[in-house]
């Protein structure tokens, strides 16, 4: 049992060896201060990954085409390249409210490969030229920052003109406003009618970096009428609608390519849980070796605690002697020493806490640390056992020495 | 009590032997020690360096083990005892003074009284109350805050002494308490032993000078782990001898 004595001795004993006490304190600080600190970091990069994911658009699905490699033998030429095609009858049967009441908006999308823009004599190759229809606005929740989006009339009417990011607005007109002018894509005119707002990065790619225009203008004047678009983009009436609408394209596209029931599709639909979570443990990854490297550094910690406890060894075993000598018992040794260890430990790990959530306000390579509550307590709870066991491993064991034995140790 | 020899032997050791270390290396420190001491008794053990007189001290005092042999303490069997019991032995019945003295650096000459009687669970007033007492009785009142750094050697040993003294146990037992110090320092602690035994303490010391051993009552002499000598100088109800130390007067030295 633990009496206030047992406090007091404690107490007298830390500030005795201030040096020992400040080096135990500081190393349980560095180490419980850094895991919430590198724990945090991971965390608001997961969430930074998540927010962009989100910003990707809301309920979003996307329709791939998938070449079925092998499945019964069957080839990869010929009729299959044929039925695998996303057509615009796709996109008609998918625009049907009645067959589909899940999906609110269909865009088909044509990705135009190596782009080059020239305004002026600035030239510039945007990551993404994407010819598709307005409703593609709605779909990826682009909003535009300055002028506007095109029109179904645009497309109807084959209009050129072109929105575009602002990563491409920079890189080809500087400081100058870039709506109404006309920027010319692999030798084509355009105009340009409207400004994205930033977007930012999603991780892997500059989201900014993209040129938007109408379908119907991109195939007359960049890449012809292909046989297939390259994807087709659907919005789903709400985030607990994804599964069903993704039924219905699965349905409503097995009807349009004829694929037998059973038979494996030959499209493949991405939507934006999947996505999610994907990312998810991907940065569950991030975070778990931001955490390994944070828990090394409290070994380190633990390993500078376990140093000093045990270079004082001598001096506290002579102590311990002295202490049994007139009387102590196992139990009163015992509990000093848990007393003293918890203290250190518990003002170190306090201290660290504190270090570790205002370290983790600051931003940090570019990310805004998430304090992960978890972190707090499972770091803390590490540097008290941690030097609970280095400071009372030594204790323990002079604590059962006979008193000659421990007043010996010279 | 009419006769002092009549009552239970503050300390009965029967063949007593300590062997340290195993087989080939092994050192046979006590060889068969058969001991009674009395209370009141003043004894003083003498022998040359290595002759098994720290070993008997520690064992008397609790703070080692016999390897065979019987030791009773106020007629109980040590042996017997749990580790609880024996630190409570340490704690109430015994007052041990080190020739190195073993006080704790850090603790005040105050703190370092009270510590046995912290360990006894006596409150902290009392403690304190007590533990100036003890340190009074040594000639150390205006020493209190001092920490053993700071002090003599003569005076840290009697802040030992004082610490031995403190819980009132009835039996102190003290290994060279004075080899480490000068003969102005000596006769101050012997000062202390006499008054110590005069009101009814039981002292057993360990020295090796014969003008120290001449203090107590009785000298037992040891060799080679054996007891070869036992002397007695005054009669145990009588009080303790002051002869005094060559060249030095003792203080407290009745007329
Ligand atoms: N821990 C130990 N391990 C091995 N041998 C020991 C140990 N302690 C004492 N001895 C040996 O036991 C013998 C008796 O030692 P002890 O310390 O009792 O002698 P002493 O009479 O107190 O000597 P001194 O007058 O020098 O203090 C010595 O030979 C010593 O070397
Ligand atoms: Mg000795």
């Amino acid at each position: 049992m633990i009496r206030l004595e047992h406090v007091r001795i404690a107490l007298a004993g830390i500030a005795h060896n201030t040096l020992r006490s400040i080096l135990t304190m500081l190393g349980i600080l560095i180490g419980v201060g850094s895991v919430i600190v590198l724990v945090a970091v991971g965390t608001g990069s997961a969430a930074a990954v998540q927010r962009t994911i989100e910003g990707l658009g809301t309920n979003l699905l996307q329709i791939n085409r998938q070449f079925a490699f092998g499945a019964f033998g069957r080839a990869t030429t010929g009729t299959l390249s044929r039925s695998s095609n996303l057509t615009a009858s796709d996109v008609r049967a998918l625009e049907d409210r009645s067959a589909n009441p899940d999906i609110v908006a269909v865009a088909p999308v044509v990705n135009v490969p190596s782009v080059t823009a020239v305004f002026q004599g600035a030239s510039y190759s945007p990551a993404l030229f994407v010819g598709t229809t307005s409703a593609y606005q709605q779909i990826k929740d682009y909003r535009v920052a300055e002028g506007n989006f095109f029109t179904d009339a645009d497309e109807t009417q084959h209009n050129r003109v072109a929105v575009i990011g602002q990563t491409v607005a920079t890189n080809l007109f500087g400081n100058t406003d870039p709506v109404g002018n006309v920027v010319r894509f692999n030798g084509v005119s355009y105009q340009v009618i409207g400004l994205l707002a930033v977007k930012g990065t999603n991780g892997a790619q500059d989201q900014d970096d993209i040129v938007i225009a109408p379908l119907s203008a991109v195939q007359d004047t960049l890449t012809g009428y292909g046989a297939s678009y390259s994807s087709i983009v659907v919005e789903a009436a709400s985030p607990s609608r994804q599964s069903a609408a993704q039924a219905e394209i699965t349905a409503t596209l097995e009807q349009t390519h004829h694929i037998a029931a059973g038979s494996p599709d030959d499209f493949r639909i991405l939507n934006q849980a999947s996505l999610l979570q994907t990312t998810q443990s991907s940065s569950r990854i991030f975070t778990t070796l931001l955490g390994a490297v944070a828990a090394i550094s409290l070994l380190v910690g633990g390993i500078g605690v376990m140093n000093i406890m045990l270079v004082t060894v001598t001096e506290r075993t002579r102590e311990i002697g002295i202490r049994k000598a007139i009387g102590a018992k196992r139990s009163d040794i015992m509990a000093q020493f848990v007393v003293e260890a918890i203290l250190l430990t518990a003002i170190g790990g306090l201290l660290g806490v504190f270090a570790g959530v205002v370290g983790s306000r600051f931003t940090i390579l570019g990310i805004h640390p998430i304090i992960a509550d978890y972190s707090i307590f499972l770091a803390f709870g590490v540097a008290v056992v941690t030097g609970l066991f280095f400071g009372l491993y030594p204790a323990s064991r002079a604590a059962r020495l006979l008193p000659v034995e421990a007043l010996r140790y010279e | 009590m009419t006769s002092v020899e009549s009552g239970v032997p503050v300390l009965r050791l029967w063949r007593v032997t300590k062997t340290y270390g195993e087989g080939a290396s092994a050192v046979q420190a006590l060889r068969g020690i058969s001991l009674v001491v009395h209370r009141r008794d003043y004894v003083a053990v003498m022998g040359a360096s290595g002759s098994g007189k720290s070993t008997l001290m520690s064992i008397l005092g609790c703070l080692d083990v016999p390897t065979s042999g019987r030791y009773l303490l106020d007629g109980i069997d040590v042996e017997a005892l749990d580790d609880d019991e024996i630190a409570e032995i340490r704690n109430r019945r015994i007052g041990f003074v080190f020739q190195s003295f073993n006080l704790l650096p850090q603790l005040t000459a105050v703190q370092n009284v009270e510590l046995p009687l912290t360990y006894a669970g006596v409150r902290r007033a009392e403690r304190r109350r007590r533990a100036e007492n003890a340190l009074a009785a040594v000639g150390l009142a205006h020493r209190l805050h001092h920490r053993p750094a700071t002090m003599s050697g003569g005076e840290r040993q009697r802040v030992a002494v004082a610490r031995a003294i403190v819980a009132e146990p009835s039996l102190v037992l003290a290994d060279e308490p004075t080899g480490n110090l000068d003969s102005s320092a000596t006769a101050e602690v012997l000062d202390v032993f006499a008054q110590l035994n005069e009101v009814g303490r039981t002292i057993v010391l360990i020295t090796h000078e014969a003008d120290v051993a001449r203090h107590a009552k009785r000298i037992v002499r040891i060799r080679d782990g054996r007891i070869v000598d036992d002397v007695r100088l005054a009669p145990i109800e009588a009080a303790p001898p002051r002869p005094g130390l060559p060249g030095h007067q003792v203080s407290g030295a009745a007329p």
